[in-house]
């Protein structure tokens, strides 16, 4: 990733695309070894389980190589995004990764009461108690649509239970 | 004329309290869908699917497939009010939808897209009701080389047809088939590609994808832009609305030539985007304004809004009769068949007579509340975007956390989702096409079944497939669908005094 000699800089398109047709063809790779492991062959009951998926995996391999010489020879020396544009992108990723990965311990509730809060606060700049109003009303009417009325159970944590719900 | 004793039976299903009820509330959660950024039909859909869980499948299928409309129909607000297409559909109305609101003709621009929405999905909706049945009851007769053949088809009008570079929609198929074909195997009972990991058991749901991919993956690309998301105000009086369907008529060629440009396009799996594109590139050629299109042309609106609803409306024809679905979102039914324990496909037309004509009842019933609804709502829609997107994102976020879970009651789907999203983020700024990967997915277990048995047929030879009149022209459709640009760029060629077709 090269950062370019121009007013906005960020990572080039050249380098980002690049990469993205690499790990494409990586996993054509994988599903290439994996299939060869099921067996390509044919079997009793005909073509065996790595039959199909073995060709699939030439496919990705060999579209990925063609996209790969397309994105080196059509290079306009355009940006992927700008750094800024970037770091608007993560301040979503990155809470959201950590939204998901509480959420199996901390119940869907707790953890989504507080990454609304916290978006709101960080990225919005609210008052607490507009902040409040959103962060507590949406789980509650989630509750009642999803749990009370359609009988669709989420996932829940130590305080749904120590709250008896 | 057995078709309409089945629709007024159909009529008599979709018109029980219980069903208008779930019609209207379907049409207003799908235009609050199409009107935020970052939920789309499909992953709208996805997400609400499980809400549907506990219903019985006619009301099940009346509900989302409402929620579909919905979203056709919020899609043009947004583009004609503040030039943000809430839907890639609607990408094209912005052309001129946005001049004519800047021009203070908001009103006649959204009864036009409207009423030409109504139009476009009203004539898929009367084709869907003569010829489905039809369609059914020759495919029941299908093998599985003809099968297989349906589904190359399906795959290289893909290639052909879509906009992004062909090599990439492969790409983007065939990471979807891999993903189908991750788990155990169908015919043998073997378990590949899971490469030792039980999560991966039961391969990849595509429904999680749908929501990563569209949700999540539109979320991030939508906070490139950053959080300063404008709204306006929009009313649309009785008086306007009079107006402007006086108007309408006048321009019938170009309706009646965008609907069958739609319904073909939604047929073939193509889509309502390109559909949308392709009729308002015909009709800036046709039309006696032509040069006046992109300045605020109602034509220009009436063009691709009639198009991307016939088209949205259509690809649930291949859907209902040969269980192929023609875009995402009818790929996401399907899976709600699935999961309601519908087998889709012509069977369907035999055995389940009340739901497929229940459905289609409510097609007809479901656009014309939705008509009424975005007509006297376009207020309270548009005050949505007002809402910032600080807020909106966090909920919207979380709401596709919600979907994820509870489509297997597994926190790893919801894992699994963020992945998508990252994924389709990547993707999406790489010009991969996502639909095609999302279809590979439905599609793969069935395509692959379809192949291994024309093929255990034909002790491997390749044959089988051009060994009758009829699967031959079907696999020659689909040649030539996936040769499709070459052939163009030829005939191009051929005749360098033909002006260059619009994109």
């Amino acid at each position: 990733m090269t950062a370019r000699p121009s007013r906005h800089a960020g990572p080039s398109h050249k380098a980002v695309e690049s990469g993205v047709t690499l790990t494409i063809g990586l996993l054509g790779a994988v599903v290439v070894y994996g299939s060869i492991k099921a067996g390509i062959g044919w079997g009793a009951e005909g073509p065996r389980a790595g039959f199909f998926p073995f060709y699939v995996g030439l496919f990705i391999i060999v579209s990925s190589a063609v996209n790969l010489w397309h994105t080196i020879r059509d290079d306009d020396g355009a940006l992927f995004a700008e750094w800024g544009q970037l770091r608007q992108v993560f301040s979503v990723m990155i809470p959201t990764a950590i939204y998901v990965a509480v959420l199996p311990y901390s119940g869907l509730y707790l953890a989504s009461m507080v990454f609304i809060a916290g978006f709101m606060r960080w990225l919005g700049k609210y008052q607490w108690p507009a902040i409040a109003a959103i962060a507590l009303g949406m789980p509650i009417v989630t509750y009642l649509i999803f749990e009370r009325w359609f009988l669709v159970p989420l996932p829940k944590g130590p305080i749904e239970h120590w709250l008896g719900l | 004329m057995e078709e309409i004793a089945n629709l007024f039976a159909g009529f008599a299903v979709a018109l029980q309290p219980f069903n208008i009820a779930v019609m209207i509330l379907g049409i207003v959660l799908g235009v609050v869908i199409g009107v935020l950024p970052g939920l789309g039909g499909a992953n709208g859909v996805a997400i609400l699917l499980p809400l549907t869980f506990s219903m019985p499948p006619t009301s099940a299928i009346i509900m989302l497939s409402c929620i579909y409309w919905g979203a056709l129909f919020g899609g043009a607000i947004t583009s004609i009010l503040f030039n943000i297409p809430g839907e890639p559909w609607s990408v094209a109305t912005t052309f001129d939808g946005y001049p004519m609101a800047q021009q203070g003709k908001a009103a006649e621009a959204l009864t036009a897209a409207f009423t030409s929405s109504f139009v476009g999905a009203l004539f898929a909706v009367i084709m869907i009701t003569l010829v489905a049945p039809l369609v059914a009851s020759f495919a029941l007769q299908f093998g599985p080389a003809e099968k297989f053949a349906v589904y190359f088809l399906a795959f290289c009008s893909f290639v052909g047809l879509s906009k992004e570079p062909p090599f990439k929609t492969i790409a983007a198929m065939m990471i979807g088939f891999a993903l189908a074909a991750v788990g155990l195997d169908s015919i043998t009972g073997q378990l590949r590609l899971t490469f030792g990991s039980t999560e991966m058991l039961n391969g990849f749901d595509f429904l999680i994808a749908v929501i990563g991919l569209f949700g999540l993956g539109e979320i991030f690309l939508t906070m490139e832009e950053g959080l300063n998301f404008k709204g306006g105000k929009a009313k649309i009086d009785l008086r306007v609305v009079l107006k402007t369907w006086k108007s309408l008529p006048r321009y019938w060629m170009t309706s009646l030539r965008s609907c069958v440009i739609g319904c073909w396009m939604g047929i073939t799996p193509a889509g309502a985007t390109p559909a949308s594109f392709m009729s308002y590139g015909i009709a800036k050629r046709v039309s006696k304004q032509g040069k006046n299109f992109g300045k605020g042309e109602i034509e220009g609106v009436i063009a691709p809004e009639t198009a991307a609803h016939a088209a949205g409306t259509a690809a649930l024809l291949p859907m209902l009769s040969l269980g192929v679905p023609g875009s995402p979102t009818a790929a996401v039914l399907l899976g709600g068949l699935l999961i309601w324990g519908l087998q889709p496909g012509p069977m369907l037309f035999v055995e389940q007579k009340e739901f497929v004509w229940g459905l289609i009842a409510s097609m007809y019933l479901g656009n014309l509340v939705g008509l009424i609804v975005v007509l006297t709502c376009v207020p309270l829609f548009a005050a949505i975007l007002r809402v910032p997107f600080s807020i909106i994102a966090p909920l919207i976020l979380v709401l596709c956390a919600i979907g994820a879970y509870s489509v297997h009651n597994s926190t790893f789907d919801v894992v699994m989702m963020l992945v998508f999203g990252v994924v389709g983020y990547a993707l999406k700024k790489c010009n991969y096409p996502l639909a095609p990967l999302v279809l590979a997915i439905v599609l793969g277990d069935k395509a692959e079944e379809a192949f291994r048995q024309s093929l255990l047929g034909s002790q491997g030879s390749l044959g089988i497939f051009f060994s009758n009149g009829l699967v031959s022209t079907i696999m020659i459709l689909g040649l030539i669908a996936l040769f499709w640009s070459v052939i163009s760029n030829g005939i191009a060629r051929l005749r360098p005094a033909q002006p260059q077709a619009a994109q």
